[in-house]
């Protein structure tokens, strides 16, 4: 191919599939080894720490963890309503299949962060402001996935989701701070979580080597995913038809 | 033009309520019967009592006003109604909100005057009760206005009534938490003009942002 490349050459369902093909091992060894290089860090470089022992490592998982589920909530909505506004096919997609990594992030932070209560604090859950917003940023997420599940009709489904999404993402500042203004009113944890201690260089390294394995593995899975659904919205396609092709023959 | 659909709508509604008047009343008989099976489960004693009643008149009416919501625009959609709305001259916008209103007039005036009801048999204080009163005031339309969106969405889905909780009830949690808040902030004698003002806001909020979208949502489920 001659033509340059421009800003919307990867939109096109076929130039995404062959791309995100080329990338994804790359992705994945990226995940894998930053994964590795992180937990070998956490795990026996990090000193341990003074008041709270080695139960404070499972950090290096439930921090990165926690920034990935809001972070991928709002770029799902950013795809989604993208997708909605431009009428593109692909983004719609890449939103679809950013929804249950995201709920997978989400669900990982709240079990890790029951982990780490437990020994902490000496209880699972407490209501705390940001327990609580994180567990409704799970239900936004369910909510989001049982809708485009529901809607047969794939082009009524990417759209209310979008708009679904967008009230979501609208919402997600007014829920954390009525919340948290709860949560200060009824004085309901005693333990406050923001007066985090100072932390050693090398712990902020390993969190930082996990937050990147994290953001390989999700470009990894959603990549994936999303060539999954583009297989499964353009099989009527001639370029889906002639590779069903190829890959039989080699399997011959 | 476009006020006159708002009010015409709303009307219409009503007059279609009047004609089943017992199923009109079914979200405020739930309601009731949802409130009262709290003493039943947590014991009778006043003490706890006045103070789990805030939250559960809300959590209640809650799912009352939720019950209601998948009747919103179904029967419309069904008989062809609601399509011919959208083709017509006039503005989604003020039919969505019309029948947001419908819904408050049908669903949260209702549990706005059963309300107090509830609050004598949780043996709440009668500054407690008004409390109570000015936030569902408030509150009930915001719920109504949420709900027409998630009405919206959902529109003739096999699934449809549970998916509408599901989606709508995260986003009222502010509602939830501003109304319950209000109640309990008078009874330990500080002022609830700080979570009535928040409700207000919000009230405002929903006021100009729901009908937009539920509108948007209705022409993304018909097209």
């Amino acid at each position: 191919m001659s033509r340059s490349i421009r800003l919307f050459t990867f939109a096109a369902p076929s130039r995404f599939f062959a791309l995100s093909g080329f990338l994804l091992p790359w992705l994945w060894l990226a995940a894998i080894g930053f994964a590795l290089a992180g937990l070998y860090m956490g795990f026996f470089v990090a000193p341990t720490d003074a008041t709270q022992g080695d139960s404070y490592r499972i950090i290096f998982v439930h921090v990165p963890a926690a920034w990935m589920s809001m972070v991928l909530y709002l770029v799902m909505a950013g795809w989604a309503v993208f997708g909605w506004a431009a009428n593109a096919r692909l983004a719609s997609m890449v939103a679809r299949a950013l929804a249950p990594t995201g709920a997978m992030f989400t669900f990982l932070a709240l079990w890790t962060g029951a982990l780490w209560g437990k020994p902490t604090w000496g209880t699972w859950w407490v209501w705390d402001a940001r327990l609580t917003s994180e567990l409704i940023l799970l239900f936004l997420y369910l909510g989001y996935m049982a809708l485009v599940e529901s809607i047969d009709d794939v082009r009524r489904a990417d759209h209310a989701g979008a708009l679904l999404a967008l009230v979501g993402a609208i919402n997600v500042p007014i829920i954390y701070f009525s919340v948290k203004w709860w949560n200060t009113l009824h004085q309901g944890a005693t333990i406050s979580m923001t007066a985090a201690p100072k932390m050693a260089a090398t712990m902020l390294n390993a969190m930082l080597l996990m937050t990147i394995a994290f953001w390989a593995y999700s470009f990894a899975v959603v990549f994936m995913r999303t060539r999954a659904i583009v297989l499964e919205r353009e099989r009527q396609a001639q370029w889906v038809i002639d590779l069903a092709a190829r890959e039989a023959k080699e399997v011959k | 033009m476009s006020g006159g659909v708002f009010m015409l709508v709303a009307a219409r509604d009503l007059r279609l309520a009047g004609r089943r008047r017992f199923e009109a009343l079914l979200p405020v008989v739930f309601f009731i019967v949802a409130a009262s099976l709290f003493p039943l489960g947590v014991g009778p004693e006043p003490q706890v009592l006045r103070q789990i009643a805030p939250g559960v008149v809300w959590v209640c009416a809650l799912l009352a006003a939720m019950l209601s919501l998948n009747t919103l625009f179904a029967s419309d959609h069904q008989d062809g109604s609601l399509e011919q709305m959208l083709l017509s001259r006039h503005s989604t916008i003020m039919v969505a909100a019309g029948k947001a209103l419908a819904h408050w007039l049908l669903t949260g005036l209702p549990l706005i005057l059963a309300a107090p009801v509830l609050g004598v048999l949780f043996d709440m204080r009668a500054s407690s009760i008004l409390t109570m009163e000015a936030g569902l005031i408030l509150g009930t339309p915001v719920l109504s206005l949420l709900g027409s969106i998630g009405a919206a969405l959902t529109l003739g889905l096999r699934s449809g009534g549970v998916l509408i909780l599901l989606l709508v009830l995260p986003l009222c949690i502010p509602v939830l938490i501003f109304g319950a808040g209000a109640v309990g902030s008078v009874d330990v004698g500080l002022s609830a003009a700080g979570h009535l003002s928040l409700l207000g806001a919000l009230l405002l909020l929903a006021l100009v942002a729901a009908p937009p979208a539920a509108a948007a949502a209705l022409r993304i489920s018909m097209s």
